[in-house]
């Protein structure tokens, strides 16, 4: 064996007066960091191992352990960063490309963070949402261009709908890339919410047909699981064309994930990797994508409404206004922040633009082209609160698509490792013995308490501004003010600065 | 009554039930202070065989055969349904150990049989290894 050019990056740290060498940590680390010296009495810890996921910290009974970054550092410097560096330490070492988890981690903009919400004062009245009745209930799907009525009796045909208690969504993960625990935390969170989850690409486990009015099915370049059932089973149907964190690229789930269960649900051979495609080989323009929807929409017979699942990219208005043209109902758009369960890493970190602007940008392009009745505009990709939710619909979305932060509800502490399939809080793997560890009873009930505790905050937030549904709040733009941005980044939030 | 129940498709065998059972019933008030450095005596046990593990204790029968077979009156069953051991009056001579037909009563520190009393005599008021366990394995609950 060469060097190894990389110092650890973390530390255990165990405080020895606390220790009581119970050994919960070391039966509790998929990555073997923890031991136990019988003959001195002591745990030992390998810190090369250890990825900071937190497993071993929380489940301490007498808080003993601490992981800190080590301070073993290379000389500093601005230019070549520790990163930079280690990643050429192991692309030297290995000759492959960079493999990552998650959402992208560098310092980018946050444009929620720029933007400030109104509230009324003196002129107009606040409501509160605790003692007048407030509408966060929002319906998803075409909307007909006019209103026609006979007598008292409205006319005209409506396409299908999904209907929402909330404006948030738990975006696409597929039974794969995730545990069949962590599906069905999502699944029974979902049903009991009056909201909707989302298969991902890796079709949908027999087991979980019976959450299907709560489902949205996926199909992806891959085609995985993909059957006249499974399109049925849902309450609509998902074209994934592209993934915030990967754009332009597909997916791969290697063959040691693919046990019986997946293999199954996947129609695919036990063992073998799960490649899905950059492109779907049948679309190569909007007319192509039509034909898929509408193909979608006869197998279904027109009663489930069809997403179109875009990663934010350059020309993404352009790309918005074919899909609105596409017969689909729904655009879904993946900001470049967005999380995966495994992705190339300078693509991940690299591709892609903010789901702010491109939100932004094509809610004004679809309004200046008088079709943004023909979508739902649903946006996801780093949505970290309740905030950020009423600062997506005043921006022109529909409803948001949460992943990240559901699986930090079910426990996931972002160590960013899923790629290994080692998750230790039993999320991001198919090993039967970490699956375990994630009991769906505890893990509904954290989501649900999530979620709750938005339309809360959605509530209160709504309420400040004097505005009592979501319906009123949608594109309301007046509502938003930004703080320390330039002019066009304005121009393309379509908001005025603070103070204006 | 209520009992401990084990559903072992979610016990991780990390064995914090054993650990925060020695605790609360060390009458201390740290578990560093009870533990740390000593052999512990509790009275829930991971059977463990590698793949399966589960967290045994008393499961205070209708009909308690440990009760019927102490030699020194220290076993009795309460009004309340629970198996309860007077550690005074223990002789240690384990005829309890051998009769449990679950092995849910060991021996404690000192000779004296030890066995899981539900923390109804201890500081906690409820069982401690359910309250503990990370992943709801243990639950206590009635059931018919």
């Amino acid at each position: 064996m060469g060097i190894d050019f990389i110092y650890p990056e973390f530390e255990v740290k165990r405080d020895r007066e606390r220790c009581i060498a119970c050994r919960v940590c070391e039966r509790q680390c998929a990555n073997c960091v923890h031991s136990y010296d019988e003959e001195s009495g002591l745990m030992l810890s390998d810190e090369s191992q250890c990825v900071d996921c937190h497993r071993c910290v929380s489940l301490c009974p007498t808080r003993a352990l601490k992981i800190v970054k080590s301070d073993c550092a290379l000389r500093e410097n601005a230019n070549w960063t520790t990163d930079a560096i280690n990643e050429i330490y192991k692309q030297a070492s290995s000759g492959g490309v960079l493999l990552s988890s998650m959402g992208n981690p560098k310092p980018m903009p946050v444009y929620w963070d720029r933007i400030l919400i109104n509230a009324s004062q003196v002129t107009n009245p606040s409501i509160d949402p605790l003692r007048e009745p407030m509408e966060t209930r929002v319906f998803l799907g075409k909307k007909p261009d006019r209103i026609k009525r006979e007598g008292d009796e409205l006319c005209c045909e409506l396409t299908p709908q999904l209907e929402l208690s909330m404006p948030v969504m738990f975006s696409a993960m597929s039974y794969g890339s995730i545990s069949y625990n962590a599906h069905k935390s999502l699944a029974i969170a979902a049903s009991k919410l009056g909201i909707l989850y989302n298969t991902g690409e890796g079709g949908l486990h027999e087991d979980f047909y019976a959450y299907g009015a709560n489902t949205i099915v996926q199909v992806a370049s891959g085609r995985f699981g993909v059957h006249e059932k499974y399109l049925e089973a849902g309450a609509a149907v998902e074209i994934k064309m592209g993934q915030g964190a990967k754009p332009g690229i597909g997916g791969h789930l290697p063959g040691t994930k693919i046990g019986s269960d997946i293999s199954r649900t996947r129609m695919i051979p036990e063992g073998s990797d799960a490649i899905s495609p950059a492109p779907h080989h049948d679309i190569y323009s909007i007319e192509d994508l039509r034909q898929l929807v509408y193909s979608i929409k006869e197998t279904t017979g027109y009663r489930k409404p069809v997403i179109v699942k875009v990663a934010a990219v350059h020309n993404i208005a352009a790309i918005a206004s074919g899909i609105a043209r596409s017969g689909a109902d729904i655009i879904a758009i993946d900001g470049f922040r967005g999380g995966t369960g495994a992705a190339p890493t300078r693509i991940r970190d690299n591709v892609g633009i903010p789901i702010e602007l491109a939100l932004a940008s094509v809610d004004t392009r679809l309004r200046e082209e008088g079709i943004r009745n023909n979508v739902s505009l649903v946006v996801g990709g780093s949505i970290h609160s309740s905030a950020d939710v009423i600062k997506a619909i005043a921006l022109g979305a529909d409803a948001c698509y949460i992943a990240t932060a559901a699986l930090l509800a079910l426990g996931c502490h972002l160590c960013r490792t899923c790629q290994t399939g080692n998750c230790n809080w039993g999320i991001a793997t198919q090993r039967p013995e970490l699956v375990k560890r994630l009991n769906p009873d505890i893990g509904s009930e954290r989501l649900i308490n999530l979620m709750t505790a938005w339309n809360h905050e959605i509530k209160e937030l709504m309420g400040g501004m004097g505005i009592n549904s979501i319906e009123a709040l949608r594109g309301n733009r007046l509502m938003l003010r930004g703080v320390g941005l330039n002019g066009k980044e304005l121009e393309i939030l379509g908001i005025s600065h603070a103070g204006e | 009554m209520k009992r401990v129940f084990v559903d072992e498709q979610w016990c991780l065998g990390c064995h914090l039930c054993e650990y925060n059972c020695a605790y609360a019933n060390s009458g201390a008030d740290s578990m560093v202070k009870a533990l740390k450095d000593r052999q512990i005596f509790p009275r829930v046990r991971v059977e463990d065989t590698g793949k399966i593990t589960f967290a045994l204790s008393c499961r205070h029968c209708s009909d308690p055969i440990c009760v019927k077979g102490c030699i020194s009156g220290a076993l009795s069953k309460g009004t309340d349904g629970a198996v309860r051991i007077d550690r005074d009056k223990c002789v240690g001579c384990f005829t309890c150990i051998l009769l449990c037909p679950y092995g849910a009563v060991m021996a404690g520190e000192g000779g004296a049989a030890i066995k899981c009393e539900l923390c109804l005599e201890n500081a906690c008021g409820a069982p401690a290894c359910v309250a503990g366990c990370p992943n709801r394995a243990l639950v206590y609950e009635e059931r018919g």
